[in-house]
């Protein structure tokens, strides 16, 4: 169970999300509901990356087969939210079980290399199969439900879906499967040696980070009221590990404040200047050389300054 | 398909293949030696490319000129790069160096964009290699028939330098241990730093090689940093002819792709990776590493 602390803390933080729309600020809610849904996909890679150690470099695949199916199953078939929703999720997590049966027999650059080959595929098919995607028109005029048509309804939406299903992932990532995927990360070997299925486990976070991604990527579609091609591309899963990375892999929350922070800065440095690649270029620059332990890391540094003082 | 067209594709799979290779093999010795995955490489073929652009369209050089000039050029940038930069990162983690050369290649997107903007230019076939040779039954271009000449002699060379050289025995140490190295009296640090030049300089070249066959506009980096990776991968990672041969392997499906099925060009080289990862999951030529 989390600590007491956490759980007010974390229940403080969803009340005052919610209590955003008061402000009456639409593009606040819109930024938030944004942040939102790019934490729930940092926090599906982080099950993958900081927990069980294998770098991933085609997270937006799931992302983007999760995004593309619930756009599909609500548009082009007509079928309810709550069907569509859950299928995407089912779907995301399927192809993630099937990509991940191969790329767990692989460990390090090849296992990323892997990934990233099953993901640009799936960047082909949505490319390619014109017919029920879009191609590179993209799949727009999603059909959203009229009750969340109007963005504070959306926003709401959102902040439901994710509160739950970042409690979910924080279950998992602290159950004994979470524990063991972390054992699997420190030392493959060993792990093996008291008796553990390691590559089993690794299977199980892949389709777990998966399905969540598809989670995301649902959300992401329906926010947007269309999907596209570059939520597929290799830059798209990028970004996300950059997230991850910038938060902090070793930390639950670190990918929450990656994600935050990086979609924020961009959205601000957008405002002002074309050069956002520069700007995103230092940030790496300074993670790389100076923050290996991302954003958490530096809170926790700077915690440990004051406590000494 | 006849038997001209079936020739010809071949041909233009073969020199596609070279031009592929002389850029992956830089890439190639720059993992095999300082472990590091160069995220950036792509990026220095296309400074290659703008660079003789320059040199050649408005300086009005002659083209063997701009090669050099883009060898050179991409030299300096690396040894800089290495030097300032990347050397403290060694002892690092393997993300740590990745996501370091991914800055960089933003980095340098940017100044890319300020030094030469966004227009897309191109540069003409050297004078003399513009033609193309009449076999009876096929005509083949001149200049993919000079690549086809450049890459395998590329190849000949670093095998020659890294096989059978004093130099190449103390780089290929490096990549075995470079502590007992360091002990035994050689600086280490100094044959990093002429590795990652000496690969980023082959980047250059590649680039500059390729700009006569392709439009130059920003993003070409992205999609030749990709393809180089596929074929370093599928030939197996740090082997020099593994890279040759993953070369040979892209050069020809993406050739014969573009033709049979061309609907499916961008998504050939990535199945031909699956395909070889599913089966020789390190590569071609590649070995298991120790304890895996």
């Amino acid at each position: 169970m989390p600590q007491r602390n956490q759980l007010i803390a974390s229940a403080a933080l969803v009340v005052l999300l919610a209590l955003l729309p008061l402000a009456g600020s639409r593009y606040a809610v819109d930024l938030t509901t944004e942040v939102l849904i790019y934490a729930l996909f940092a926090l599906s890679l982080n099950v993958l990356i900081g927990f069980t150690g294998n770098v991933s470099f085609g997270h937006a695949a799931y992302f983007a087969i999760g995004g593309y199916t619930c756009a599909i199953l609500l548009t082009t078939y007509r079928w309810p939210l709550a069907i569509s929703l859950p299928a995407a999720v089912v779907l995301a997590g399927l192809v993630a079980a099937v990509v991940g049966y191969f790329c767990v027999r692989l460990t390090q650059i090849y296992f990323a290399m892997l990934t990233l080959a099953f993901a640009m595929l799936v960047w082909g098919v949505a490319f390619k199969w014109k017919e029920v995607t879009g191609g590179d028109d993209g799949f727009t005029g999603i059909n959203l439900p009229a009750m969340l048509t109007n963005h504070v309804s959306y926003f709401y939406f959102t902040l439901a879906v994710v509160t739950v299903a970042i409690a979910a992932l924080w279950v998992i990532c602290h159950s004994a499967f979470g524990l063991t995927l972390v054992a699997v990360r420190e030392n493959n070997v060993r792990t093996g040696f008291i008796g553990v299925d390691t590559r089993r486990m690794r299977w199980a976070a892949f389709t777990v980070a998966g399905s969540f991604g598809g989670l995301a990527g649902a959300l992401f579609g329906m926010y947007h009221r269309g999907m596209y091609i570059e939520n597929a591309f290799w830059t798209e899963s990028a970004q996300v590990l950059i997230m991850v990375l910038l938060g902090g892999m070793y930390s639950f929350v670190g990918p929450i404040l990656g994600a935050a922070t990086l979609h924020l800065l961009q959205v601000f440095t957008n405002q002002y200047t074309t050069y956002w690649p520069t700007v995103l270029g230092l940030i790496l620059l300074v993670i790389v050389m100076v923050l290996p332990d991302g954003l958490i890391g530096l809170v926790s540094r700077v915690k440990a300054r004051w406590g000494k003082t | 398909m006849t038997l001209t067209m079936f020739t010809l594709n071949a041909f233009y799979g073969l020199a596609l293949a070279m031009n592929m290779f002389i850029i992956a093999s830089g890439l190639n010795l720059i993992f095999g030696v300082l472990r590091v995955i160069n995220f950036a490489h792509g990026m220095f073929y296309m400074f290659g490319a703008y660079i003789i652009f320059t040199v050649t369209k408005t300086w009005g050089a002659p083209f063997l000129v701009g090669v050099l000039a883009s060898a050179a050029g991409l030299a300096v940038i690396a040894l800089a790069i290495e030097r300032l930069l990347l050397k403290n990162l060694y002892d690092k983690e393997h993300l740590m160096q990745l996501l370091f050369t991914f800055a960089i290649v933003l980095l340098m997107s940017d100044a890319a964009k300020m030094i030469w903007g966004t227009d897309q230019y191109s540069v003409g076939y050297p004078p003399g290699l513009g033609g193309a040779i009449n076999l009876g039954f096929v005509l083949l271009p001149q200049y993919q028939l000079f690549l086809c000449v450049v890459g395998p002699l590329i190849a000949i060379a670093m095998w020659l330098l890294v096989d059978r050289t004093r130099w190449g025995r103390i780089v290929r140490a490096a990549t075995q241990d470079r502590e007992m190295l360091s002990a035994l009296g050689v600086n280490v640090p100094m044959v990093y730093a002429a590795v990652f030049t000496m690969g980023s300089a082959l980047a250059g070249i590649g680039g500059a090689l390729a700009a006569p066959r392709v439009a130059l506009v920003p993003g070409m980096d992205a999609t030749i940093i990709n393809e180089c990776f596929i074929i370093v991968i599928i030939g197996g990672l740090g082997n020099l002819w593994g890279s040759f041969l993953g070369a040979l392997a892209f050069g020809f499906v993406v050739q014969f792709g573009t033709v049979l099925a061309p609907n499916w060009q961008d998504v050939l080289p990535y199945l031909l990776m699956l395909a070889v990862l599913i089966v020789r999951p390190w590569g071609l030529l590649g070995r298991p590493e120790a304890g895996r």
